[in-house]
């Protein structure tokens, strides 16, 4: 094994959280910083020649390669896992940027409520109305403390939207339940495509109160506080899948590499697949000494580095250190151990597919182009007589029908799915079926967790990720009432027909539902309880840092791409305020 | 290597299809007055004649030609999937094929040992006969394996090749998406967002060579 030169820090994955960590040390401080991304370089420039729906949208060519690196699946602890031989309900992306170049930008903030919701719901419900097998507990840090990191977030992307609560002012327009912003969003809401202007006013005519989608595709030309310059979104369709061939979607390379590639002190290392954590035996005092690789030719490189940030996508955080052998792995059975602990996949659900008179043109929109409404997220609605906790945010967008993935949805009277009856239909629904998607909050549970599988291996013969992961009834019953509160707004945009979602059974791997999945590495104000301190620090080694979903104990209704980057402008201000000055644990 | 194999196609089944001579040169093959009454031989990249014309009247069965508009077989489906099965999707180069193969429940997805290759000549074996039968036989035969994952994938294979960039070998002329209204990539559709609320705005369509001006490399062509 080759050892290279040591450097200050090295950052393993250069999506969201890495490439802004790098960003934000190599403009502030003087550290030599290496990230290492195992995919291969991208550009915004490449990506017109990526509107191909095949190529990009089914066969998923930004996406991980599941016959490198899968994980597997079982329902429950007596269960025996099976790999997910095809990514499907999750989409991990891969390459510089990462997930962050294939996102919708879709960026409401979580509830403020949210990251208190085991003291909250107590204060309010009472203990016992959280479920049995629960693992509910707080975040350890609040939303008022995010509020200015989320604030510099939505200026980094330049988000576009209307404000609903400025410095606990209500604004007319906004969502009137979001928690307090100190200002307006930095860009005005983005164009509306018919569908979600329906929804609008269905969804108004019931007393309900949407808002314009928080977008990071932008509705006007926009410089950033780092002088990029970005310009107006042109709702061609592609967003979700692809990355966007005009930086109006922020994507890592649109916003933070044209930054990195001028500072002289950072290195972004392509084809680097990181294998292990390498550290000192264990211990309280353990420390990090770097990371070992398999670089683009096979060979074996030790990466030595003072501080390393683990920056990977939110599952392979938790694998990482599984593999490496860093903290004690979570044990559901003898209640022991953390690593692992707390895995949640967003709850999200096409609730009502809704069929029109009127063609919608749907090719035209973007990821983020639309309505939502948060009139039953979190606990906005009044749970002491209803048997579950929590919702999810509706929305109503066109991200760009593409015809393979569309084609083919029909109202369910018409009964086939193949010959002359089924082709008829397709081709008279195409343009004038929408749906309304529920996104809810996926509570946490003690059976639901990871650890390494005991059959399973990547390429290079390591253990796969092994999900233990699947639905409670407070998922179900949730999933029940949104439906039928969504399939009411449909009705009431003047839906001709509604296919109503058939409820949440057991997890579907099969269905693509969000790429949000969180835990594993949770954060708290413990080391019994939680991997991470509130900084993202590890408790068993201070030179290590973790970044990402994987630190969520909780998953949300809300997409948590922009409080993920709040929490990493909150630990990069930590490290290059405090932690270069006096290396050791950050209170 | 191998013997090269041909489908032949009467050129007016075909609304005009792109099509690879040996030095891997682009032709566009199409039904205008000069091929009227020709018949096209179109290079096969996986299946053999026999299978070629299985798996064309099985789609044709899937996705009909018939009185709401041109179907599987003026849209070139089983050169698209010839082409598909051909390439890295057919050999599942990016599945993960590690043993064990266990059974499972459907939700956790296909976890055979079979490649879409081996699904299809396999497959295609249950099928002799099927091209020669009538539209009700062959929709009984269909339905009789309509559960099978071969059935499941030559559905799924049947859209794409509807719907896919004609740069894929489908969507010959862009039948499948005049048939829809859709446009193909557009790069700016800006001014037309807010302005066609409740009406139909159906640009012309183009494809992504078209729209990029350049060749763009297609995955079933990987190397």
């Amino acid at each position: 094994m080759k050892t290279l030169r040591k450097a200050d820090v090295v950052i393993v994955g250069g999506g969201w959280t890495g490439l802004l960590m790098a960003k934000e040390l190599g403009a502030r401080t003087a550290l030599s910083v290496v990230v290492l991304e195992r995919g291969v370089p991208r550009s915004t420039d490449k990506y017109a020649d990526d509107m191909d729906e095949l190529d990009y949208a089914i066969r998923l060519r930004m996406m991980q390669d599941a016959a490198q690196e899968t994980v597997t699946l079982r329902h429950d602890a007596r269960g025996r896992a099976v790999p997910l031989r095809r990514y499907a309900s999750f989409l991990p992306g891969s390459g510089v940027g990462g997930a962050g170049e294939h996102w919708n930008g879709q960026c409401p903030r979580n509830l403020p409520d949210f990251f208190e919701l085991y003291s909250r719901t107590k204060e309010k419900y009472g203990v016992n109305r959280l479920p049995e097998d629960h693992a509910v507990q707080d975040w350890g840090i609040t939303y008022d403390e995010l509020e200015p990191y989320y604030t510099r977030t939505e200026r980094l992307l330049g988000l576009s939207g209307k404000a609903g609560n400025l410095r606990g002012q209500k604004v007319e327009g906004g969502n009137p339940f979001e928690g307090w912003r100190s200002e307006e969003y930095p860009t005005p809401p983005t164009k509306l495509p018919y569908f979600s202007a329906l929804f609008r006013d269905g969804a108004k005519s019931l007393g309900y109160h949407p808002y314009p989608v928080p977008a990071a595709t932008l509705s006007q030309a926009y410089t950033n506080p780092d002088g990029i310059s970005r310009p107006p979104c042109v709702y061609c369709g592609y967003c979700e899948r692809f990355g966007c061939m005009i930086g109006a979607k922020a994507q890592p390379t649109s916003v933070l590499l044209p930054v990195i590639e001028k500072k002289k002190n950072v290195t972004i290392r392509k084809g680097a697949w990181v294998r292990r954590l390498v550290h000192d035996a264990a211990g309280s005092e353990s420390r990090v000494r770097g990371v070992t690789y398999v670089d683009a030719t096979g060979n074996e490189i030790f990466q030595p580095a003072e501080i390393v940030f683990l920056a990977s996508w939110t599952l392979n955080n938790t694998r990482l250190l599984l593999l490496s052998g860093i903290g004690e792995p979570y044990n559901p059975g003898a209640g022991k151990g953390t690593l692992g602990r707390n895995l949640t996949h967003q709850v999200s659900f096409a609730a009502a597919t809704a069929f029109f008179a009127k063609p919608l043109n749907r090719f035209m929109g973007s990821g983020a182009s639309g309505m939502l409404l948060s009139d039953f997220d979190g606990d906005n609605f009044d749970h002491s007589q209803l048997s579950f906790l929590r919702g999810g945010l509706l929305e109503a967008r066109n991200t760009g029908a593409h015809p393979i993935g569309e084609f083919g949805e029909v109202p369910h009277r018409v009964g086939s799915r193949w010959g002359s009856t089924w082709k008829k239909a397709g081709i008279e629904y195409f343009d004038r079926v929408g749906r309304i998607v529920v996104s809810g909050e996926h509570l946490a549970y003690k059976g639901n967790y990871m650890d390494l599988d005991p059959t399973y291996k990547d390429r290079c013969g390591d253990a796969l990720l092994r999900l233990t992961l699947n639905w409670r009834e407070n998922e179900r019953r949730m999933a029940e009432l949104l439906t039928e509160k969504t399939v009411e707004i449909a009705r009431a945009m003047g839906a001709t027909e509604v296919n109503t979602f058939p409820g949440l059974r057991n997890y579907d791997s099969r269905r693509y539902q969000s790429t949000h999945v969180q835990g594993g590495t949770i954060l708290g104000t413990s080391p019994e309880s939680s991997v991470v301190n509130t900084h993202g620090q590890h408790w068993q080694a201070a030179n290590l840092f973790v970044l990402g979903g994987s630190l969520f104990p909780t998953g949300g209704g809300a997409n948590p791409t922009p409080t993920i980057l709040a929490m990493t402008y909150r630990t990069a201000d930590a490290v290059a305020e405090r932690y270069v000055k006096r290396p050791g644990p950050l209170a | 290597m191998r013997r090269r194999r041909f489908l032949t196609i009467s050129c007016t089944t075909l609304g005009g299809v792109l099509v690879y001579s040996l030095d891997r040169k682009v032709s566009l093959l199409s039904a205008n007055e000069k091929n009227k009454d020709k018949s096209l031989r179109i290079p096969l990249r996986f299946f053999d004649e026999g299978e070629a014309l299985l798996a064309a009247a099985a789609a044709s069965r899937i996705f009909p030609s018939d009185v709401s508009g041109p179907g599987a077989k003026e849209a070139g489906v089983v050169i698209y999937i010839d082409r598909q099965l051909a390439g890295p999707y057919g050999s599942d180069r990016y599945r993960y094929t590690q043993g064990p193969f266990e059974d499972a429940p459907a939700e956790f997805g296909y976890q055979g040992k079979a490649t879409p290759r081996e699904i299809y000549r396999e497959g295609l074996k249950g099928l002799t006969g099927f091209d020669q039968l009538n539209a009700e036989e062959q929709d009984a035969t269909l339905e009789r394996i309509e559960a099978s994952v071969f059935f499941s994938l030559l559905r799924q294979h049947t859209i794409e090749g509807m719907f896919c960039d004609p740069m894929h070998g489908g969507n010959a002329d862009m039948v499948g998406w005049q048939l829809i209204g859709y446009p193909g990539p557009r790069l700016n559709n800006y001014d037309e967002i807010e302005k066609y609320y409740g009406q139909a705005f159906r640009p012309k369509p183009a494809g992504l060579r078209e729209v990029s001006g350049h060749s763009v490399g297609a995955s079933e062509d990987e190397k």
